[in-house]
């Protein structure tokens, strides 16, 4: 566990650049997540499917799955992973300030 | 993290229910960390992909020793007497429960998780050889194969690629 300075705010990360804490979580930190990611910008797309993670990791305490988020988000698998490249499960999930995903689909 | 990304193929050589699973789920994974992933379908394997079967997909119990009756809800690891897995509809009937148990779990059917894959980017061909022994033509595959290809086109696809038969 390190203590990692992000948008000018101090946050728990774990070793594999996961936020431990959601609650510390901002749409600042979310934005300097995503360049770090190689995501210049967060455009509308991106934040559905953000806010959709939120709520669900708020209200399930899970991180969702890819499947659980073009589900529910309203999204399809040939965007998600377009809005995400290269990766989509864990940049989300980094994005969001949440954990890795639970689950295998 | 190395300049070229991690590569991961599989190669589908069976079409059982329960062997057509384990490509679809790691690839899944693959795919979703980032991993470039190419799947060959070869011999029975490319059941999985071909449209009059992706949906129809079975498990036998017969010569099955790992299927004990508590997927039917018997308690403890008590087996099926072989002699059972003859009796017509036995077949059906172990699928059936099979698909019910991993409907349950969210678990997406064959079909769809190809076409998530596909969506998702990952390369899918059909093997050379084995669609000219089964006469088939690629009408007779799902849309996410892109290919019919030689064993030889495979091994140039996947050079630097984990390669994982199954």
């Amino acid at each position: 566990m390190v203590v990692k300075k992000i948008a000018g705010k101090e946050v728990q990360v774990n070793d594999e650049g996961f936020m431990t804490n959601p609650a510390e979580w901002t749409k600042e930190i979310a934005v300097e997540m995503a360049k770090e990611e190689g995501i210049a910008e967060l455009t509308p797309a991106h934040w559905a499917v953000i806010d959709f993670c939120r709520t669900t990791a708020g209200t399930s305490g899970k991180t969702p799955t890819l499947r659980t988020i073009t589900n529910g988000a309203n999204v399809t698998t040939k965007d998600l992973f377009g809005l995400f490249p290269k990766g989509p499960a864990k940049k989300v999930a980094k994005i969001s300030g949440l954990g890795k995903p639970e689950g295998c689909v | 993290m190395a300049d070229q990304p991690r590569k991961i193929a599989f190669i589908c050589s069976k079409g059982n229910l329960d062997m057509v699973y384990p490509a679809l789920v790691m690839g899944w994974a693959a795919i979703g960390n980032g991993i470039d992933v190419t799947i060959f379908f070869t011999f029975w394997g490319m059941d999985m992909i071909n449209k009059h079967r992706v949906d129809h997909l079975e498990v036998p119990p017969l010569a099955n020793s790992s299927m004990k009756m508590n997927m039917m809800g018997v308690p403890g690891y008590v087996g099926i007497p072989q002699i059972m897995g003859v009796i017509p509809g036995m077949t059906a009937f172990a699928s059936a429960l099979m698909k019910s148990k991993m409907k349950k779990l969210g678990v997406p059917t064959v079909r769809e998780y190809l076409e998530m894959l596909s969506d998702a980017g990952a390369n899918m061909y059909a093997c050379k050889m084995s669609v000219d022994m089964f006469k088939l033509t690629k009408e007779d595959f799902l849309p996410c194969v892109k290919d019919i290809v030689t064993a030889g086109d495979f091994m140039d696809m996947t050079d630097g690629a984990q390669i994982i038969f199954i």
